[in-house]
């Protein structure tokens, strides 16, 4: 289809400047490693108390570096004033969202990449004990976050207080995204692991992604119009 | 005839008001306890039912306010004529206060009937989702600049759709055993309402509704008020009359 032709075009021209600068993927991996060991530092000893907390640890890491790697995306189009070129281009306007979609995605997977590992390192805690179903439900939980986030970045980039203005938009949105993933990771690093648990709440999250995509697509044209 | 709407609306929400009070107090029965436990120890009356009246009067018109706003901004991004992103921030700004009060007497139940301020309980967190995305909408008005309105307006819309997944997260509805962690049977559900409770709480319902769109009419009148009277200045300093 032309449309994921287009749109894999766009992503792949911000992947690649990513690529050469590693601007974006530097600091959001750094600030989510430095955020694993704030976590660390800020829960008890207790190895059992914080085993308990790590799923959350994880979806706040991703969450928050999720933000900064939105608006790091949409402030690189401003400032270079490529904004208007891309919505110039002879492509549909759609191409261009979900290209910054699957790029953000990517981005926050570099993120999880980087975190899941240090909390199961550092805290010790069995994250990858059923690799398929974390794998599954961070993927989900990434596509969530950039597809919403994309539509009001995209919205948001010339509105003055930007930064502060996209969590307060984003997380209440992203609310139910996050209760599903920290519900099915800790359903898998539980002490007696839920396997059927962590399923049901991949699934809620398939369906929360796939509503919010097509959501996402019927209203981007109207709010994103300069 | 326009202009006796609002003082009408109000005077009709403060007689059904005052009217369902004393329906509330000296009319309706005390709810029972359903709970075996509770009977034996002879606290079998809740007087500290009675809050729902005004408890479900306001959480009616919360999420019928909602609604309003969520159907006035996909009107407003469709045809772009503001009074209809007048209608919805209006709308919006009445379920911020709406919201409130539903979250407070919520508590206060809680508090009275559970021994605890807040339960993470469907009802509860949900509302609380709901008034979070409601104050962001109201956030991202005030403070977003010239495109505030096209903003909040996907804010609304994207929030009119959130509200099923919450209600389907908190696990109303949802048998699986591990989708609601500490979910407890609530009380007040209108369907299971003894009849002799209903006229105060259709009353107050309905009182609540004169209210509600009281609110709505006067806050759509300033809102409009506002832009008007932004766009005049606009056009005064475009004209070069205004400095």
């Amino acid at each position: 289809m032309a449309l994921l032709r287009h749109a894999a075009r766009v992503a792949w021209k911000d992947l690649r400047i990513e690529l050469r600068s590693r601007e974006i993927v530097y600091t959001m991996a750094f600030f989510g490693g430095l955020l694993v060991v704030i976590f660390s530092f800020a829960f008890p000893r207790d190895v059992r108390a914080v085993r308990g907390a790590v799923p959350g640890m994880l979806w706040v890491a991703i969450a928050l570096a999720g933000t900064i790697g939105l608006g790091r995306a949409f402030d690189r189009e401003r400032e270079n004033d490529t904004m208007r070129a891309l919505l110039l281009a002879p492509v549909p306007r759609l191409a261009v969202f979900l290209g910054k979609a699957i790029a953000t995605t990517v981005l926050v997977l570099a993120v999880a990449v980087v975190c899941a590992p240090m909390l199961a390192w550092l805290l010790d805690a069995p994250l990858f004990a059923y690799p398929g179903p974390l794998v599954l439900v961070v993927v989900l939980g990434a596509v969530g976050i950039a597809v919403i986030g994309s539509v009001f970045a995209a919205t948001l980039l010339k509105v003055r207080s930007r930064d502060v203005l996209l969590p307060v938009i984003l997380y209440p949105l992203l609310v139910p995204l996050f209760v599903a993933g920290t519900s099915s990771t800790s359903a898998q690093v539980a002490e007696f692991p839920n396997l059927d648990a962590a399923w049901y709440w991949i699934e809620f999250l398939g369906i929360y992604d796939s509503a919010f995509l097509v959501l996402s697509v019927w209203v981007f044209e109207s709010l994103v119009i300069e | 005839m326009k202009k006796l709407a609002v003082p009408l609306l109000a005077v009709l929400a403060a007689i059904g008001l005052a009217v369902s009070v004393y329906l509330v107090f000296y009319d309706a029965p005390l709810e029972y306890s359903r709970n075996a436990e509770l009977q034996l120890n002879g606290s079998s009356l809740f007087f500290n039912q009675k809050i729902v009246y005004f408890h479900v009067g306001h959480a009616f018109w919360l999420f019928g306010a909602v609604f309003v706003s969520g159907l006035s901004s996909i009107a407003f991004l469709k045809t772009r004529n503001p009074r209809w992103d007048d209608i919805a921030s209006a709308s919006t700004d009445v379920a911020v206060a709406f919201g409130a009060v539903v979250l407070f007497t919520g508590s206060v139940w809680a508090k009275a009937a559970w021994d605890v301020w807040w339960k993470w309980e469907p009802r509860l967190t949900m509302s609380l989702l709901l008034w979070l995305i409601l104050v962001g909408y109201v956030l991202v008005r005030r403070f977003a600049g010239p495109s505030a309105d096209r903003i909040a307006s996907g804010m609304a819309i994207f929030g009119m759709v959130v509200v099923p997944f919450v209600y389907v997260m908190v696990g109303e509805g949802n048998s699986h055993p591990q989708a609601a962690p500490g979910l407890n049977p609530s009380e007040g559900v209108v369907g299971k309402i003894s009849p002799g409770m209903r006229p105060a709480l259709w009353l107050s319902v309905a009182s609540f509704l004169c209210w509600y769109v009281a609110l709505l009419i006067s806050r759509v009148q300033s809102t409009r008020a506002e832009r008007e009277l932004r766009e005049l200045r606009e056009r005064g300093f475009d004209l070069g009359v205004l400095s």
